[in-house]
């Protein structure tokens, strides 16, 4: 079997993000690019099976869409463990423009599981892989916390309002991962970066496909007013003003 | 033309996001001069049904089918897109929550349907279609447009306000055919929490950081949350040592929540730990750091030990109820 991870590249979390002139993008000067936190745990999940020998999975793929300057964020990924990389050559147009994309690059190898994270930290749309399942007509568990093999056949835990369901879906299929499907993204060793050098990337073009949305300007949350003190001394008047100035209580 | 809007059911009932929702696509229909249709699939009573016309669905259609007792992704999809087509859906509305994440991107490429996503208030503009989403993990807001015929609109949970109307609404059953065999997510096991305010519904959280500083001592806070009918949550190091668990963490990688009421106790509030709740209303913070960044995001602070303050607030609070 094989997996197929989905990366993302984002601003380092910790960026404070400053809108560009003319509103229509951010400000990118100085930003560090990190994998997406969900696809960096989900890509560390999908090394734990591959090095597990009972589940039968012989390698790891990482797909990207972006332009070659995004190259060092799928190294950065080879680095950690995956054995090679699928770059589609074009700039994100939208998440239905990034889904087709990449399902056309799955169409031409065969995965059996296809990862994605929830969300990037980026857009926050959610929404790339389901649109990558429902464009290659096959299953997609979303919100899935674990994804572990039993007697060979992968069992997947999903959650749901208020609890999990353990369920099975038949390969291939998506899943869409969150927090908790492995506790600490894996980070690459000396020897990771060395061997990264070397790893396949394939390159393909785009196909050619109408995004369906447009972000056509940015802003800043409303500034929130300033924070008014209680004395440590008499808490309960923090109880008045929320019953009393705040009405949430 | 008609806005769609699919109200998810829990137990055979619906819950006050269900009724956010038709309250949204009301307004939306408004905007488009147009109808408001509600969808529910699943087995739900006549009576639960008709509650959704008290937000202004004028038609409400039932599908219910022994096939449909699992979510499974590709066989809601058909459905949901199968009824778009016949209502003449523009716009189709959905939750953004764990099963509108699963249903609104399939949905999208069926209907060939642009999405905004997380979308927290009505759209800007109808022509072009705008709207207004939490973008950087809540350190921006983005103008999208959706450029496609029909639009699909996820809703951020607690972001709109009911509206309540005089009930007009039409019951209806929807007939729809689904195949055993095209169902292909089998459930093994369930687990479900019970008797617990879910985080993600309540409208008062309390949330716990480092600066607890043991598992021990999450009692008063605890007590807190109950005297305030308020759920549970903690920040990522709490939840990684193990302290409390995974469920409870919010922030960026953990739970999105936009509670009326945040209050967060020992969290000094790292970028991270903010996206996950600067959607709040009213962020309150207890922090013994007085420069801790959680101060500028919230609007009530106290600089102390939360050891001597929370049960306090227990005690203000019970006065409050005599």
């Amino acid at each position: 079997m094989k997996i197929l991870v989905c990366i993302s590249n984002v601003p380092d979390t910790t960026t404070k993000i400053k809108i560009a002139e003319g509103n229509a993008s951010i400000d990118t000067a100085g930003i560090q690019w990190v994998i997406n936190p969900w696809d960096e745990l989900s890509l560390t999940r999908a090394l734990e099976l591959r090095d597990d020998q009972s589940t039968g999975i012989k390698s790891v793929t990482v797909a990207h869409v972006g332009p070659a300057i995004s190259e060092p964020t799928i190294r950065k990924a080879l680095a950690i463990g995956a054995d090679d990389a699928i770059r589609v050559n074009a700039e994100s147009a939208d998440a239905y423009f990034v889904a087709e994309q990449l399902a056309e690059a799955i169409k031409k190898e065969q995965f059996d599981i296809i990862m994605c994270g929830i969300e990037s930290s980026d857009y926050n749309g959610s929404v790339v892989g389901g649109m990558v399942a429902e464009f290659l007509g096959i299953p997609s568990v979303s919100a899935a916390s674990a994804i572990n093999f039993e007697g060979g056949v992968p069992v997947i835990t999903r959650d749901i309002d208020g609890g999990k369901e353990i369920i099975n879906v038949p390969v291939p299929f998506v899943a869409i991962v969150q927090k908790g499907i492995a506790k600490e993204p894996r980070i690459a060793a000396m020897r990771g970066i060395m061997m990264a050098r070397t790893k396949p990337i394939k390159t393909l073009e785009p196909v050619a496909i109408e995004p369906l949305t447009q972000i056509v300007s940015f802003e800043k949350p409303a500034p929130r007013s300033a924070c008014k003190f209680v004395d440590a001394a008499n808490p309960g008047q923090l109880i008045d003003l929320l019953r009393n100035e705040a009405k949430v209580i | 033309m008609s806005v769609l809007v699919y109200t998810e059911n829990w137990d055979g009932k619906f819950k006050k996001l269900s009724f956010e929702l038709v309250s949204y696509a009301s307004a939306v229909a408004k905007m488009l001069n147009t109808s408001v249709t509600a969808l529910s699939i699943g087995n739900v009573g006549d009576d639960e049904l008709k509650k959704l016309g008290n937000y202004g669905a004028q038609k409400i259609l039932s599908a219910h089918n022994d096939q449909l007792a699992v979510l499974d992704n590709q066989a809601y999809t058909s459905v949901i897109a199968e009824i778009a087509g016949k209502e003449n859906a523009s716009v189709v509305i959905i939750s953004n929550n764990n099963t509108g994440k699963a249903l609104a991107p399939r949905l999208s490429v069926r209907l060939k349907a642009g999405v905004g996503s997380g979308v927290s208030k009505l759209p800007l503009s109808t022509d072009p279609f705008t709207v207004y989403k939490r973008a950087y993990s809540g350190n921006a807001f983005a103008h999208v447009v959706i450029k496609s015929g029909i639009k699909i609109l996820t809703l951020a949970q607690n972001s709109f306000d009911l509206l309540e109307t005089p009930n007009n609404a039409v019951l209806e059953k929807a007939e729809v055919k689904v195949d055993a065999s095209f169902i292909k997510t089998k459930v093994k096991d369930v687990n479900k929490q019970t008797g617990k305010i879910l985080l993600t519904d309540a409208d008062i959280v309390v949330s716990g950081g480092r600066g607890m500083k043991s598992p021990d001592n999450w009692g008063p806070l605890v007590e807190l949350a109950d005297a305030l009918g308020a759920a549970t949550a903690c920040s990522r190091p709490v939840s990684d040592e193990g302290w409390r668990t995974h469920e409870e963490h919010t922030g960026q990688t953990g739970k999105i929540i936009a509670p009326n009421l945040y209050i967060a106790v020992g969290i000094s509030g790292a970028t991270q730990h903010l996206a996950g709740v600067s959607s709040s209303k009213y962020i309150v913070a207890i922090n013994t750091d007085k420069d801790a960044p959680i101060f500028e995001a919230a609007q009530y602070g106290i600089v102390g030990d939360a050891m001597k303050i929370l049960p306090q607030l227990v005690m203000a609070l019970k006065e409050i109820k005599k």
